[in-house]
C-alpha cells in the first residue's frame, strides 16, 4: 500500500526523550521494534528526526530504521487524529457489510479510508482483522474493540 | 454460601457490552448486600451469546445470553428470566464439543494460577519434568500432532530436528501473529488460558534444551497483549516460569513481542527477521529455522494451538490424544465459525467433522437469513467453497484434495449477496497490501491481478482475461518464495472455479 509520507516538521524536536527510550530497550535482544513501538506509543507517531536517534544508539545506519519503520502499517510518520478509529475490511467483515460500513463513516467524519479529519478530529483506517469474527463487522476506536458494530454507534463513541 | 457469577473477560464479549454488564453486577451486588462474588473468565465460545453471564448453582452453571446492563437487575429478582439458557454445559453446542485445548476457556479466573491448576493445569509439565528430552519430543511425534498455524507440519518432528541440533542457545517462539481473517482461537486462548500456552512452551523449552521464549503477538490484540503480559508475570511468581521452574530446578524465561501490523509477519521466517529488529521480510528456506533460525540459532517456532495442545499430549499421553481425529490429522481442531453466520463461535472436535455440520448444525445458516451462498475456509489464503462441496470432512489431507485447506481453522460464511469476482480481487489485492516485497510474482503480480480483475469485473473481455489471471495465478503459485504469493491463487481460483458465473457477467 503507498502511503502518503506527510512528515511533519512544523513542531520543536527534542531528541532527548527518544534517546532515553532507545537507551533504555537497547540491551532487548532485537531492540528496534519494541523501541519503535515505545516511541510511537509515547509520541503517537516516529518523527522523521527520531530515526537518526535511534540509530545511532543501535549503531545501525539511518536508512536500516528508515527501512524498518517504512516497513509496518503500525508506525505512524505523522500525528493521528485524536480519535483512531480502525475498520476491520477482512473477509468476515465483508459477509457482514463491512464495505458499506466504511462508506457510511466516510461520510459521517467527512474523511476517507487511510485520512485524518481537516479538524484533526478523526482519523479512519482500515485494519485486516481483529479476531471478533464471529461479531462482525468490528472496528478498534481508540484502542477498544467494537463488534456488531454500525455508523451510529461509533459516531457516538468518537462524539464522546 | 457465596453466590458466584462469572462474566468474560474477552475482547470478543467486550466488544458487545460484557465490560459494562460486569459493572452492573458489581453495582447491583452492593446495592443489595449480597454474599456474592464477580469472577472474570475468558470466553466459552458461544460467541453469538455474549455477553453471557453465568450463575452458579449446585446443579451447576446457569447461563444468561446477550445480556445487556439494563437486564442485569432482573436476573437478580429472577433466576428463571427469559434470558436463561439453563445448564451452559448442557447447551448442544458446548456439549456436544471435545475440548481438549479449551478445556477450562470461560470457566476459570484466566490469571489465577490456582484456579489452573485445580483444573487440570500443569500435570503435562509435571510429567515432563520426570522425563529425558527425547521422550518428550517422542510423545510429541506419537501424538500426531501437526501445526496448528496452517502448514500441517509434524509438531514433534520439529523438536526432534532442534533437539538434535547442537548450539549454545536455542529458542521457542510462539507464533500468535493470528492474522487470518475469520480466525480468534490464539486470542481466546491467550485471553482466556494463558497459562495453558506458556506451560506448553515451557515443555518444548525441556524437550529441545532452550531456555529462552518469545511470544509474537499481533499489534491488533491489544487485550490479548495485556493478558499475557499479566500472566507471564504471575507465572514468574508462581515458579512456571524462570530459574527453577516449578522446585525441579530448571530454567526458562519467556518474553512477549509484539507485532506491528504486518500480516506477512505471521509467516515463520518473515516472523524472526520482525524479531530480530528487521523488516518482516521472507527469508528463504533452507535451512530451516529448526536448524538456524532466531538469531540464527536452532529455533522451535509452533503457532499458539500447537503448544497448547502439548500439555495434554504429555498429561494424559500420545495415545489419548492420537484416537481422537481420522487419518493422519490427530487429535482435536479448534474451528472458529465466523461471517455471516447466525451462531459463530469456537467448536473444538475432532478432525473430521463435515464443513455442512459446522455450518447447518453449529452455525444455524446465515445471519441474514439467506441461502449460504460460499464459506472460505483457512484464511484469506484459503478456497471459497459452495455448498455442493460441504459434505467434505475437516481433515487436512481431504481438504487438500479438493484444492483447499483447513489453515489456521477458520470458516467465513457468505450468504447469496457475496459476488465472488469482489472477492477473488480482494483476495489479490490483500496480496498486494501485504506483500514483502522480496519476490516479483507477490509484489508485481498481485497488482496486475488486480488489475485484471477490474476488467473482468466490468465485463471488458471476461473469457480472455479470466485465463490471464488463471496465467498469473500459476506463476504466483510456482514463482512465490512463501504463502502469500503461493497461496493467494486458492482464493482466487476456487472463486473461479466454483462461481464461474460471477465471472462472466457483464455489469
Amino acid at each position: 500500500m503507498t502511503k502518503a509520507l506527510k512528515i511533519t516538521l512544523s513542531t520543536d524536536f527534542d531528541p532527548a526523550p527518544v534517546r532515553d527510550l532507545a537507551q533504555r530497550l537497547k540491551g532487548l535482544d532485537g531492540p528496534l521494534l519494541p523501541i519503535l513501538h515505545a516511541v510511537n506509543d509515547q509520541f503517537g507517531y516516529v518523527d522523521e528526526r527520531a530515526l537518526p536517534v535511534i540509530a545511532d544508539v543501535l549503531n545501525l545506519t539511518r536508512a536500516e530504521v528508515q527501512g524498518v519503520v517504512s516497513f509496518y502499517h503500525d508506525f505512524r510518520r505523522s500525528p493521528a487524529g485524536r480519535h483512531v478509529v480502525k475498520v476491520c475490511r477482512a473477509e468476515a467483515c465483508q459477509a457482514m457489510g463491512a464495505e458499506r460500513l466504511i462508506s457510511e463513516l466516510e461520510t459521517a467524519f467527512g474523511v476517507k479510508l487511510g485520512e485524518t479529519s481537516k479538524d484533526g478530529r478523526v482519523t479512519l483506517e482500515p485494519v485486516y482483522c481483529l479476531g471478533n469474527c464471529a461479531l462482525s463487522p468490528a472496528a478498534l476506536i481508540d484502542g477498544k474493540l467494537y463488534g456488531r458494530l454500525n455508523a451510529a454507534r461509533a459516531q457516538a463513541q468518537v462524539g464522546k | 454460601m457465596t453466590q458466584l457469577i462469572y462474566v468474560p473477560d474477552d475482547a470478543a464479549a467486550l466488544s458487545v457490552g460484557a465490560g459494562e454488564v460486569a459493572q452492573a453486577i458489581s453495582a447491583e451486588i452492593a446495592r443489595r448486600g449480597l454474599d456474592a462474588k464477580l469472577i472474570r473468565t475468558g470466553s466459552r465460545g458461544l460467541l453469538w451469546l455474549e455477553p453471557l453471564v453465568e450463575f452458579a448453582t449446585p446443579g451447576g452453571r446457569i447461563g444468561y445470553g446477550n445480556v445487556d446492563a439494563a437486564t442485569v437487575s432482573a436476573l437478580f429478582d429472577d433466576p428463571a428470566h427469559t434470558r436463561s439458557l439453563g445448564l451452559v454445559e448442557e447447551i448442544p453446542y458446548l456439549k456436544s464439543q471435545q475440548r481438549l485445548t479449551f478445556a477450562r476457556c470461560g470457566i476459570i479466573d484466566p490469571l489465577s494460577l490456582d484456579e489452573y491448576q485445580t483444573h487440570g493445569g500443569l500435570a503435562g509439565l509435571r510429567r515432563a519434568l520426570e522425563m529425558t528430552c527425547t521422550d518428550i519430543a517422542e510423545q510429541v511425534v506419537e501424538s500426531g500432532l501437526r501445526g496448528r498455524g496452517g502448514a500441517g507440519f509434524p509438531t514433534g518432528i520439529k523438536w526432534r530436528t532442534v533437539a538434535a541440533a547442537p548450539a549454545d542457545q536455542k529458542y521457542i517462539v510462539c507464533n500468535a501473529d493470528e492474522g487470518d481473517s475469520g480466525t480468534f482461537a490464539d486470542r481466546m486462548l491467550m485471553e482466556g488460558d494463558p497459562f495453558l500456552l506458556i506451560e506448553g512452551m515451557v515443555i518444548a523449552g525441556l524437550a529441545v534444551g532452550a531456555d529462552k521464549g518469545f511470544v509474537y503477538i499481533r499489534s491488533e490484540y491489544p487485550h490479548a497483549i495485556a493478558k499475557m503480559r499479566r500472566a507471564i508475570q504471575a507465572a514468574h511468581k508462581g515458579q512456571l516460569l524462570g530459574r527453577n521452574i516449578l522446585g525441579g530446578g530448571k530454567y526458562f524465561d519467556l518474553e512477549l513481542r509484539v507485532g506491528a501490523g504486518a500480516y506477512i509477519c505471521g509467516e515463520e521466517t518473515s516472523l524472526l527477521e520482525s524479531l530480530e529488529g528487521r523488516r518482516g521480510q521472507v527469508r528463504p528456506k533452507p535451512p530451516l529455522p529448526a536448524i538456524a533460525g532466531l538469531f540464527g540459532k536452532p529455533t522451535v517456532i509452533n503457532n499458539v494451538l500447537s503448544l497448547a495442545a502439548v500439555p495434554t499430549i504429555l498429561a494424559q499421553g500420545a495415545a489419548f490424544y492420537r484416537d481422537f481425529g481420522m487419518g493422519r490429522s490427530r487429535g482435536t481442531m479448534p474451528v472458529q465459525l465466523a461471517g455471516n453466520v447466525r451462531r459463530g463461535g469456537l467448536i473444538e472436535r475432532a478432525f473430521g467433522l463435515s464443513l455442512r455440520e459446522i455450518i447447518e448444525t453449529y452455525g444455524g445458516g446465515t445471519a441474514s437469513g439467506r441461502p449460504v451462498r460460499a464459506v472460505q475456509v483457512g484464511g484469506p489464503l484459503g478456497a471459497y467453497w459452495p455448498p455442493a462441496l460441504f459434505d467434505t470432512p475437516f481433515d487436512y489431507e481431504t481438504f487438500a484434495e479438493k484444492s483447499g485447506m483447513i489453515g489456521h481453522g477458520g470458516v467465513v460464511v457468505f450468504d447469496d449477496s457475496v459476488d465472488m469476482a469482489r472477492q477473488a480481487r480482494f483476495a489479490l489485492e490483500f496480496c498486494a497490501i501485504e506483500s514483502c516485497g522480496k519476490c516479483t510474482p507477490c509484489r508485481i503480480g498481485s497488482t496486475r491481478g488486480v488489475e485484471t480483475m477490474d476488467r473482468i469485473i466490468q465485463g471488458e473481455r471476461p473469457v480472455e482475461n479470466t485465463a490471464l489471471v488463471r496465467d498469473l495465478c500459476e506463476i504466483l503459485r510456482d514463482g512465490s518464495l512463501c504463502a502469500l504469493g503461493g497461496l493467494t491463487p486458492m482464493p482466487v481460483l476456487s472463486a473461479m472455479d466454483h462461481f464461474p458465473e460471477d465471472f462472466s457477467r457483464a455489469e
